[in-house]
């Protein structure tokens, strides 16, 4: 009787062990995450300023948010910033993939090099672009004193220009990751079918507009997401690469929650601005994870 | 992920072929520029940069620059150096590393061997969290670490880290191990073995690669890490990122460049290492979070 309880007891335990382990994590998650977020919704419909504070304001500060230029020139900047950026590495990502494809020697020794930015953080990356494109010290003052006098490239310090800075930046980090994505799909892709559309004449231009790039849309689509999801997040390259200037000419709606909600004591707004970012991001990434989740089953 | 490694049957023309080779060198050069840039200023007294000479080799080499960087230089009010913040950095990333990646192995491993209804909607719940936009935690987390009496410090960050990183490192544990042959662990139920000796003594051996895997992408994210940094450890308690743009941005004195470059070096150093010693399983982290499965 008594071996028979320890025997129930000790199975009961190993079921709940997977459980019990888990818990942890889960707890973390709902809290930190889940719970965080909900809080934070909750503040943006608060007159939180330097403190949260818990008075209800309804919808006051997204239309505030709305009604600020500050924010205006946040989005207009992400979206040039978000649609060069993802069109740009996707571009140099996938040339780079189809020539690195074509049995090139030296390919051991490219790949690496085209990657490496990747592994660095984007205040590294800011700080070389920043004084290489800076025109006292950098590409301008070079160009100079090789004796090309009228060379005039001041775009970091430009308003007008400054947020291609900020692209050329990015592009510089991510491409590599983005050509190593489509060189994982090109590898994949079946030899087979290739020859046969060789033997009936296709010609290169045509085996990747027809049948080779067609096949890369998993890759297309990752590349996607990854980008969109990185450029609505980019915060550290702005900050050490223009801080947001000149003026506001690179403000991103990372930096414009980061000022109003640490700088300018004006809670309420940060986390209403954070709400809209969360609120992006979700709208792209859930129906690609949902699609990934259900494919694996 | 696709891992075959064959060419493509594509033929090209040797015209095609110069121009190919020209294009990847060209793109070559464009990555190397910054580090070429780091490198070569970082060794050079600062007249020779102001003098226009940025993309020039030194004409005097010096290691002054370097030395000031790490032990010298003014970071926010104290002159430093960036030795007390490298430091920081890696008090911050060697238990948080460690830690996501045993509860990461330990969650995939229930994820896959011991399903449970609505594991999946679990799952995906971890997942979206690896991907949402920090903002919408800052402010919570800035008052919960304050509660906790750690805001300022290298732990707080080390658990920020944690809590943001085991999403990311349960992806790749419970993708590896999903593919691991259940009936082993199953025959292994049988003969006894329980919930820890089967992980302990049938997964966990098998698990060198994945583990490299987590423990390289939760090294370079942490490490890399400055929204976090700045947002709750801003003063003595700052990663080096955090310590790096301080640096940089100062508006007191003389800008010296020679000096930045060389900070900047000394903070990619510990990523670009891991990057060199074992960049193949870099790739791999990166593709793994990227195109799952």
């Amino acid at each position: 009787m008594a071996t028979r309880a320890e025997a129930d007891f000790r199975t009961r335990l190993q079921n709940w062990i997977p459980k019990l382990v888990l818990s942890p994590s889960l707890a973390m998650m709902l809290v930190f995450v889940y719970g965080f977020i909900a809080f934070t919704v909750y503040l943006s419909f608060t007159d939180s300023r330097m403190l949260p504070s818990y008075g209800w304001v309804g919808w006051e500060n997204y239309s505030k948010l709305w009604r600020l230029s500050h924010w205006e020139i946040s989005l207009t900047n992400m979206a040039i910033f978000a649609g060069l950026y993802i069109v740009i590495c996707t571009a140099i990502g996938l040339m780079l993939a189809i020539f690195l494809d074509q049995k090139i020697r030296g390919e051991g020794f490219l790949r690496p090099l085209y990657l490496y930015p990747m592994a660095l953080s984007f205040i590294v990356t800011g700080t070389a672009w920043k004084w290489f494109l800076d025109p006292g010290i950098g590409l301008e003052n070079v160009m100079h004193t090789w004796g090309w006098e009228s060379f005039s490239f001041d775009w970091i310090k430009n308003r007008d220009f400054a947020i291609y800075t900020v692209i050329l930046a990015a592009v510089w980090q991510t491409s590599g990751f983005v050509m190593a994505m489509f060189l994982a799909g090109l590898r994949g892709i079946d030899n087979e079918i290739l020859k046969a559309a060789q033997m009936d004449g296709a010609s290169n231009w045509n085996l990747y507009r027809r049948i080779i790039i067609p096949q890369l849309r998993p890759a297309f689509l990752s590349a996607f997401v990854i980008l969109a999801h990185l450029a609505i997040k980019t915060f550290d390259l702005v900050i050490a690469l223009t801080g947001g200037g000149p003026g506001r000419a690179t403000e991103l709606p990372a930096t414009f929650m980061y000022s109003y909600t640490f700088t300018r004591n004006q809670m309420g707004i940060g986390a209403a601005s954070a709400v809209i970012m969360l609120i992006t991001i979700a709208a792209i990434m859930i129906p690609y994870l949902y699609a990934e989740l259900r494919e694996k089953k | 992920m696709a891992q075959a490694t064959q060419d493509t049957a594509i033929r090209t023309g040797r015209v095609t072929r110069t121009l190919i080779y020209l294009v990847l060198l060209l793109f070559a050069l464009f990555y190397m520029l910054p580090l070429y840039v780091m490198v070569v200023n970082s060794l050079k007294p600062l007249d020779e940069i102001t003098g226009g000479g940025m993309m020039n080799l030194p004409e005097m080499w010096t290691l002054e620059p370097w030395r000031k960087a790490w032990s010298e230089a003014q970071i926010g009010v104290e002159p430093t150096g960036l030795k007390p913040y490298f430091w920081n950095s890696i008090q911050m990333v060697v238990p948080a590393v460690a830690l996501s990646t045993v509860l990461g192995a330990l969650n995939g491993y229930v994820l896959t061997k011991w399903r449970f209804k609505y594991d999946t909607i679990l799952f995906g719940l971890m997942l979206f969290a690896c991907f949402i936009p920090f903002q919408i935690v800052l402010i919570p987390m800035a008052r919960v670490l304050g509660v906790l009496g750690l805001a300022g410090s290298v732990w707080g960050l080390v658990l920020v880290h944690l809590v943001y990183g085991i999403g990311f490192t349960t992806l790749y544990f419970r993708n590896y191990y999903a593919v691991f042959p259940t009936e082993l662990v199953r025959a292994a139920q049988i003969d006894g073995a329980g919930f820890f000796q089967i992980f302990w003594r049938i997964l966990l051996p098998s698990s060198g690669p994945i583990a490299v895997v987590s423990v390289i992408w939760q090294f370079t994210n942490i490490w890399n890490d400055f929204l976090f940094g700045a947002s709750f450890a801003a003063g003595d308690g700052a990663p080096m990122t955090v310590a790096l743009n301080n640096l940089v941005q100062s508006s007191t004195g003389v800008k010296e460049y020679n000096v930045h470059f060389a900070g900047a070096i000394l903070a990619a150093t510990p990523t670009l290492l891991v990057y060199i010693v074992a960049g193949r399983y870099f790739v791999r982290g990166l593709m793994a979070g990227s195109v799952k499965g």
